[in-house]
């Protein structure tokens, strides 16, 4: 059988922009039936695309309950400075961590991501929320999971289970923070898959 | 970046990476947990040959909210006194494993001749070198020049730069090294500097600097200022006669009453008086133009922790197996 290993392969689009919207609105509507309602809901997205994921999140839930101000409910959660891979990887800038003015303790935070993979980021971002206070409950929310984890780490809300090999990269495009051919697009692709 | 020796071959990218860092660093300091988890298990040793407060505890208490392991080694009392050569030195701290060392000399050049030998593999960050160079200064400087120039001119806080701020750095220019970072810095962030100096207290080849030079403080402060730098009168280093007298000096160069109030005349009211200390009051800055609102001498002290955070996390986590970004000549022109 020839080998196809070097021969470049379409990245193959797994969710389109129906497909994240439509996940969205599941999960926001799971957060507040889970929370029974949007008290003490704090969204901390982590950047990049966990930020804008959030902020989504909570414009669905302030459309389903008209009582949540959206932009009262949303943080950032840098986690860069508590990550174990530090001396392994090229140095990477640290990002704002911005909390919504009502902090985080006695909340419900829901950590919210793009991709759920090893399980590392999220254990930094618990590390994270230590040293900020200390939330009542602290939830976990992703766009992905596609499996290979390393931690015994699991989301409470997924918008898709993805399995996927080790070899392959997904990659999620928001419309704020990416374009695709020069346009901002949302998608999630699939690149290296045989 | 593996070494930070000098503000002259420091990028614009690299300035504004350690300046963008900084502002992040800023933030753990309103924190409930003052603390970084991110040099766990790294050591870092303040190589001081010089007397300092400042510099030393700013690298200090910077080094400890990384979680960094300090070693603190002061010349006095040490086995310098006994003869013992830099290499010997560096060696020793070598063996002990630092990862990162913060040097003063009271030799310029010092900290170089470390970072170019194979006598101890650590980053090293200047701290301090004879009249040459203080780069952690400069950027702290401009991060609190940037601060306020950002707020008056609406940018982000972070990412931009200095472009069209004008800065007057006046007093003892011949012996700063304050002053030689700063020019270069902040040339490389676009603001425009001028030197305000006695003739006696600049160096040779100042007018090869990219800054303006001018005898009169007056003069400068009235053609316009966004940021006046007083520079302390470095008695210690002072072996000649540079000026008559302490009055004398105090009245043509210090930022005395009158100029405070000149500057309130003159309608520049979002002027800032800086000060890198230690402050000689009375002499090239009068007491209540350090303690006006003007006075930015206390926050500079305060950004000097984050961005020795910025410097000492940019220089110590990350991958070294890569090729580490010198700084360079080429990288800057």
């Amino acid at each position: 059988m020839t080998s196809f290993a070097n021969t470049p392969i379409p990245a193959r689009v797994v969710l389109n922009q129906a497909d994240i919207d439509r996940a969205l609105t599941r999960i926001a509507h799971e957060l507040l039936e889970a929370n029974k309602g949007p008290r003490d809901l704090v969204l901390l997205g982590i950047p990049r695309r966990g930020y804008p994921l959030a902020v989504r999140l909570a414009e669905k839930i302030a459309a389903a309950d008209a009582t949540v101000d959206p932009a009262h409910i949303v943080g950032q959660l840098d986690v860069t400075m508590f990550r174990d891979d530090l001396s392994r990887q090229p140095t990477r800038p640290p990002l704002a961590t911005v909390l919504p003015q009502s902090g985080i303790d006695d909340k419900v935070v829901v950590l919210v991501d793009d991709v759920l993979y090893s399980g590392r980021t999220i254990r930094a971002a618990l590390d994270a929320l230590v040293d900020l206070g200390r939330p009542r409950i602290v939830r976990l929310a992703v766009l992905i999971d596609r499996g290979h984890r390393e931690l015994p780490i699991r989301a409470d809300h997924v918008g898709k289970n993805l399995p996927t090999a080790a070899v392959e990269k997904v990659r999620v495009h928001l419309t704020e923070t990416d374009t695709v051919d020069g346009i901002p697009t949302d998608e999630v692709v699939i690149e290296g898959s045989v | 970046m593996k070494h930070l020796l000098s503000t002259q071959d420091l990028s614009r990218d690299n300035a504004i990476l350690i300046l963008d860092t900084a502002e992040q660093m800023a933030a753990v300091g309103d924190r409930e947990v003052k603390k970084l988890p991110a040099l766990r298990g790294r050591t870092v040793v303040n190589l001081f040959f010089e007397d300092s407060t400042r510099t030393r505890i700013s690298f200090e208490a910077a080094a400890k909210r990384l979680s960094a392991d300090v070693i603190n080694f002061a010349a006095k009392g040490s086995s310098v006194s006994k003869g013992e050569s830099l290499k010997d030195t560096a060696q020793t701290l070598s063996a002990m494993g630092a990862d990162a060392v913060v040097i003063r000399h009271w030799a310029s050049g010092a900290p170089h001749r470390l970072a170019a030998t194979d006598w101890i593999d650590a980053g090293v960050i200047n701290a301090g070198d004879g009249t040459h160079e203080h780069p952690t200064q400069a950027l702290l400087d401009a991060f609190t020049m940037r601060r306020h120039w950002s707020a008056l001119t609406g940018s982000g806080s972070t990412g931009g730069d200095l472009a069209g701020m004008r800065v007057a750095i006046a007093g003892d220019v011949l012996h700063s090294r304050v002053a030689r970072s700063n020019v270069w810095l902040l040339r490389t962030l676009g603001a425009t500097v001028t030197l305000v100096a006695p003739p006696t207290l600049l160096p040779i080849g100042v007018e090869s600097w990219p800054c303006t030079v001018s005898y009169d403080l007056d003069q400068t402060i009235a053609q316009g200022v966004d940021a006046v730098m007083m520079l302390r009168v470095q008695g210690e280093r002072m072996n000649a006669s540079f000026f008559p007298s302490t009055r004398e000096y105090s009245r043509r160069w210090g930022f005395d009453d009158n100029r405070l109030r000149a500057l309130d005349e003159l309608g520049m009211k979002d002027t800032i008086i800086m000060h890198p200390g230690p402050m000689n009051r009375g002499l090239e800055i009068s007491s209540a133009a350090a303690d006006s609102p003007r006075s930015t001498v206390l926050a500079q002290v305060r950004n000097g922790v984050s961005v020795r955070m910025a410097a000492l996390y940019l220089l110590l986590s990350g991958d070294f197996r890569e090729p580490a970004v010198q700084p360079s000549k080429e990288t800057t022109r």
